[in-house]
């Protein structure tokens, strides 16, 4: 099967200061892989290179490749528009929409899934936003705005999920409702691109996993060779 | 007494609806581009000078209404495809030169059109005298913009309230990065915006021809206060708009109105003279900095 992700020597800069020096990743359709490293360490860039959130002339060399297409510079929302989708870090929603606006607002099932993601569907996943439908994005709690952040992407129907820290800051009660539902998601099938902490949910989790340090892939392997190998937690991780 | 506050009122009310039509795109345009647009009270002018021309012409102040209305919004979509588009990446003191230029080349076209000399659009005949209002006596013509202004706000407001496109409007002016990483075409929501814009203001211009003098120059006095408006409501929100807007309808048209003769009751009446007019001009700019010093980004800021 061909890949639906593919980064190629992907290098970025802001200004003088360059960021991404050689980052490759190849995602198939379903499956779900991780960026890993620490903080700092270009994995939120390259996320936002993937999303084009980065501004054009911070893009400096390589490529990438999304379903065939060169996708590498384009605007965001024809990125997001050709099945992209971030839950970003931080969740940034809308505090002016209320939660169901943020379900209804950019709603599409432009790949024509058979069984696509609606407002409603997100209710039956995430019941407790369903209580909370009339709130604004500001009014609620952090686990809220992180599912929000999620059931918003999922209703663009996307055919590749980029979650970027959606368990930080959470307390551990849902910090487990977001493993769960990021379960559930790749049991639907659901391609999806990881950045967390924890390598231990993320090896039962992913496929497989590509570790970035300074800009740079450093390790590159499945979720089994990541287990078996605890010195690469030491050295990149820093656990 | 009582018919003055009633009539004052409701100019202010008049008023500060009329503000609306034109703070509501300048505060989308500023909130979700980030842009300054001086030339926005062009637009205003242009409806008024068209509008005029058209009712003139035809004989009709509708067909001068229509003209007004529909030729800004071309005009409007014509200046921020060709013009506006490439200055929103550029910071604010090219925007605010460009766009001032952009005033100067409006005023010079409208003079060499239509002459240095004030036009004269009369308001509909049957529209001329006045009528009764809960028992009071209150001119036909400024009832009628005070309807047109309540219709054309619950529009708006309920086509950013409730519809697909006003959220993306609400989304882009909180998060514009955010809301594109969405899919939404943000670009292009903006022309649609700009167009709105640009009709609402050709609509002020020309509903207000009547009562102000159609003259060079009067979109800028009037662009004052509606960035005033916008900086009071919350720049990015339409329900600041609506709620900055009559506020400073209100406080200017009572202010002038009232003012003098209120400090007449506490001061002399050369002190009273002489400070109620000072007063009266500067109370909305003494409104805006009380509403700042209480709420930095205005009463309901859009932006996160």
């Amino acid at each position: 099967m061909t890949a639906l992700l593919e980064l190629d020597a992907l290098q970025a800069a802001y200004g003088e200061s360059q960021v991404l020096f050689d980052i490759g990743l190849s995602m198939r359709p379903g499956e779900v892989a991780t960026l890993l490293g620490r903080n700092g360490m270009g994995k939120t860039t390259t996320v936002r290179a993937i999303c084009g959130l980065m501004p054009p002339q911070a893009m400096r060399a390589g490529r990438i490749r999304f379903d065939g297409a060169d996708i590498a510079g384009q605007r965001p929302d024809r990125i997001a528009r050709r099945g992209i989708a971030l839950v970003p870090e931080g969740r940034q929603v809308f505090p002016n929409l209320t939660v169901k606006e943020h379900l209804v607002a950019f709603a599409a099932n432009r790949a024509g899934h058979a069984d696509p993601w609606t407002p409603d569907k997100v209710f039956a996943f995430f019941p407790q936003l369903a209580e909370r439908r009339h709130h604004l994005g500001n009014q609620l709690s952090g686990g809220e705005q992180q599912m929000l952040a999620i059931g918003r992407a999922l209703t663009t129907n996307p055919r590749l999920l980029i979650l970027d820290e959606a368990t930080e800051g959470l307390a551990p009660l849902i910090r487990e409702e977001i493993w769960r539902c990021l379960a559930a998601l790749r049991a639907a099938g659901q391609t999806t691109l990881v950045i967390d902490k924890y390598v231990e949910r993320l090896i039962a989790l992913a496929d497989h996993h590509t570790i970035i340090e300074k800009g740079r892939v450093v390790w590159r392997g499945t979720s089994a060779a990541l287990d078996a190998d605890h010195g690469v937690w030491h050295r990149y991780l820093g656990v | 007494m009582a018919q003055l506050i009633f009539e004052q009122s409701l100019n202010g009310l008049q008023f500060g609806l009329m503000l609306f039509l034109l703070a509501a795109g300048l505060t989308l345009v500023f909130g979700i581009m980030d842009m300054i647009n001086l030339s926005h009270g062009s637009l205003y002018m242009g409806g008024a000078y068209l509008g005029a021309a058209a009712a003139q012409a035809s004989g009709s102040f509708l067909v001068g209404i229509a003209a007004a209305a529909l030729g800004m919004a071309v005009i409007g979509i014509l200046l921020e495809l060709a013009v506006l588009r490439h200055l929103y990446r550029r910071d604010h003191l090219a925007q605010v030169l460009a766009t001032f230029a952009l005033i100067l080349i409006a005023n010079e076209l409208v003079r060499m059109v239509w002459g240095p000399q004030p036009l004269m659009l009369n308001p509909p005949p049957a529209l001329a005298g006045p009528v009764e209002v809960l028992g009071f006596s209150y001119p036909a013509y400024r009832l009628l913009i005070i309807a047109v202004g309540l219709a054309v706000a619950a529009l708006l407001y309920g086509l950013v309230g409730h519809t697909r496109a006003g959220m993306w409007v609400r989304a882009g002016a909180s998060n514009r990065a955010m809301a594109e990483a969405l899919g939404v075409d943000v670009r292009r929501l903006f022309t649609g915006i700009f167009a709105l814009g640009a009709l609402l203001c050709g609509l002020a211009g020309v509903l207000l021809g009547p009562l102000l003098a159609v003259q060079v120059g009067m979109g800028e006095n009037i662009l004052i206060l509606a960035f005033v408006v916008i900086v009071i409501g919350g720049i990015g929100s339409i329900r600041g708009a609506l709620v900055g807007s009559l506020l400073v309808g209100m406080v200017d048209t009572l202010g002038r109105a009232l003012l003098p003769s209120l400090l007449r009751t506490v001061a002399s009446p050369e002190v009273a003279g002489q400070l109620g007019p000072a007063l009266a001009s500067i109370a909305i700019y003494l409104l805006m900095a009380g509403i700042l010093i209480w709420r930095p980004a205005g009463l309901f800021p859009a932006r996160t």
